[in-house]
This record gives C-alpha cells, sequence and structure tokens, in this order.
C-alpha cells in the first residue's frame, strides 16, 4: 500500500506546484500595502488589453497584457494614482485602452448619446400625450349645440 | 406634409443601417496610434549588431523614414521582409529597424540569412521603447517625419499594395513639408 501511495503523492505536490506557479496574479507580486494591491486589482480590472478585443489586462494571457500589468505594477510601487496611471496608458495606447473613456471632445457622444436618445423619445411621448388630451378636452370632439340641431335636421329630413 | 413625416422613422432606420454597414468594414483589431503627431519617445537603447553602440531618439530624425518594428518570434515579420528589402534597396527609403523583446542571437542570424533592410536597429529586449511607442503587436510599420515626429502607423504586414497605396504618397507627402 505504502508503495502505492508514495508516487501518487510525489505526483500531486508536482501538480500542485505546476498550478501554483501558472498563477500569476497579484497574491504572489509584492506590494509596500494592502492598499497599492487592491489599487492594482482594480487597475487591471478597468484597462483593456489592446491586444484581444475585450479582455482586460487582467484577464488577458497576451504577452502585451503582462507587459501592462507590470507597467501599472511599476508605476504603482513608485507611488503614481490612478488618474496618472490611466493617463500614461491612454498616452500611449490611446481610449481604447480604457473602459470608461474621460470626457473629452471625442467622446461627448458616445457619453451624452443616450441620454439625449432617452430624452427625446420621453419627449415625443409627452408631445403626443398631450396633444390627445387636448383634442379631447376643448370639446372638439363633441358636438355644439348648433351643431346637434344640424344634425337632427338632417337626420329627419332622411326620413322623409 | 404630415403623410411624409409618417417615412421619418424608415428614413432615420435606413440611415442607422447604412452607418452601421459601414461600420461593419472597419477592423477593430487595427487601432490608431495615439502617438500620432507627437515626438518619437525618448529612449536609450544599443543597436542589435553593436551592444556597445547606444542609440536615441535623435537617430531617427534626419530624414522621412519607416520604423518597423520586428521579431524572430513574429512569423508576419517573415512575410513581410522581402517587401522592406525593396523599400530598402529599389525605393531608397531608410527603414530603422526596432527589434522587438527578441533574442539578439537568433534576431542576428536572421538578417545574416535573410538579408538586412535597415540603416541600423534598435534592440528593445524588455519592449520599453515598444510600449512607450504603444505598440501592441509585431509587425508595425511607422512613418517618422525629419523633425523625428511620429506621423503615421501600419498595423500588420506591408507588401506592394500597403507600400503603392498607403505608405508611398504619405513618405513623398511628408518629404515635401521640408
Amino acid at each position: 500500500m505504502k508503495k502505492l501511495i508514495q508516487p501518487l503523492f510525489i505526483l500531486v505536490s508536482l501538480l500542485l506546484t505546476v498550478l501554483a506557479s501558472a498563477d500569476e496574479g497579484s497574491d504572489t507580486l509584492e506590494f509596500k500595502n494592502d492598499d497599492q494591491r487592491s489599487q492594482y486589482q482594480r487597475l487591471t480590472e478597468e484597462l483593456r488589453c489592446p491586444k484581444c478585443q475585450n479582455q482586460n489586462i487582467a484577464d488577458s494571457n497576451a504577452p502585451i497584457a503582462k507587459d501592462l500589468r507590470n507597467e501599472v505594477h511599476r508605476l504603482i510601487l513608485e507611488g503614481g494614482n490612478e488618474d496618472q496611471i490611466v493617463n500614461f496608458m491612454v498616452e500611449r495606447y490611446g481610449n481604447f485602452v480604457v473602459y470608461k473613456p474621460k470626457f473629452d471632445t471625442s467622446t461627448y457622444l458616445l457619453w451624452l448619446g443616450p441620454a439625449v436618445i432617452a430624452l427625446l423619445g420621453l419627449m415625443i411621448v409627452i408631445l403626443s400625450a398631450r396633444k390627445k388630451r387636448e383634442v379631447s378636452s376643448d370639446g372638439s370632439a363633441e358636438l355644439s349645440r348648433e351643431e346637434k340641431s344640424q344634425l337632427s335636421n338632417i337626420l329627419s329630413e332622411d326620413e322623409k | 406634409m404630415k403623410r411624409a413625416l409618417l417615412f421619418l422613422p424608415l428614413v432615420l432606420a435606413a440611415a442607422i443601417g447604412v452607418v452601421l454597414f459601414w461600420g461593419l468594414s472597419n477592423d477593430p483589431t487595427k487601432l490608431e496610434s495615439a502617438r500620432i503627431d507627437d515626438p518619437f519617445p525618448s529612449f536609450n537603447l544599443p543597436s542589435l549588431q553593436d551592444p556597445a553602440q547606444f542609440l536615441s531618439q535623435e537617430d531617427v530624425k534626419g530624414k522621412v523614414s519607416l520604423l518597423n518594428v520586428w521579431a524572430t518570434w513574429c512569423p508576419s515579420c517573415r512575410v513581410e521582409h522581402p517587401y522592406l528589402l525593396k523599400i530598402a534597396k529599389q525605393y531608397q527609403v531608410p527603414v530603422i529597424g526596432l527589434n522587438y523583446k527578441d533574442d539578439r542571437d537568433a534576431a542576428t542570424e536572421w538578417l545574416v540569412k535573410l538579408d538586412d533592410p535597415y540603416l541600423f536597429n534598435i534592440f528593445d529586449e524588455k519592449g520599453k521603447l515598444g510600449l512607450d511607442l504603444g505598440v501592441y503587436g509585431a509587425p508595425e510599420t511607422y512613418i517618422v517625419d525629419k523633425q523625428g515626429v511620429v506621423r503615421y502607423r501600419h498595423v500588420g504586414v506591408v507588401d506592394d499594395t500597403v507600400w503603392k497605396s498607403i505608405l508611398e504618397p504619405r513618405v513623398k507627402q511628408y518629404s515635401k513639408e521640408g
């Protein structure tokens, strides 16, 4: 029995070392404090990998994502705040690398577009509702006294 | 008039359709460089073939030139290599190499075996200059003007079509600017 367990034990421990070394997450990186660690996690989740279209740099295995993670780590250790680090990346890779681009002349349409369209829709709904109410409240849909007598005249003429 | 207004949603939908259809023809993997019209990032890196010689941003100034980002691990770089040779030798346009995250020996051997189109090669082992330039994958080819300003970036293989229709007209135009 012991003969069987020993190789198995070695195999399992080998497997675990391989798995542990494959993980390059923030747990293995060194930071001065937990604030920096959480800052790193936030930033790598907010920054988009330029090579892989729709993965953040925390998720991606692309070499460029790894480089950018290293760069974020370096900048954090150098004491850069989040704005500075995001600006550093945008300067090099453009607004593409941020999931939440800054509000400026090239992104205002993106930020305001949905609100403007929603407002426009709301205005159309309100205007058309008001129009309907106006039609019914000024009584134009009901007949005036004159019109009623006119109508009965016409009807009685028909009977003849 | 009222009747014409009824067609407004149709017209709007058609217009949105045209815009979205046009969007389909855009390749989302090609990003516009954020470095366009910026001075070439400052750097101090050794030459690929001569480790003792150090190069800087001053070395890319002087003439309108192509700066080609390449590596031996990049299959497309092998595809475009003959075209770079042609551009350098036949059209006499200076081509500067940025050897990106590569192995020095392998890269030197590549140039011996396949011939060397480059005026000189910047050896960017760690990819630091690549990162400052906004490189996200080789091959990439930049046009740098006489003042050392980054004017254009092409992502992907350079071949005859790309050279004739995209790069050459721009190189000519920037050369005229003086």
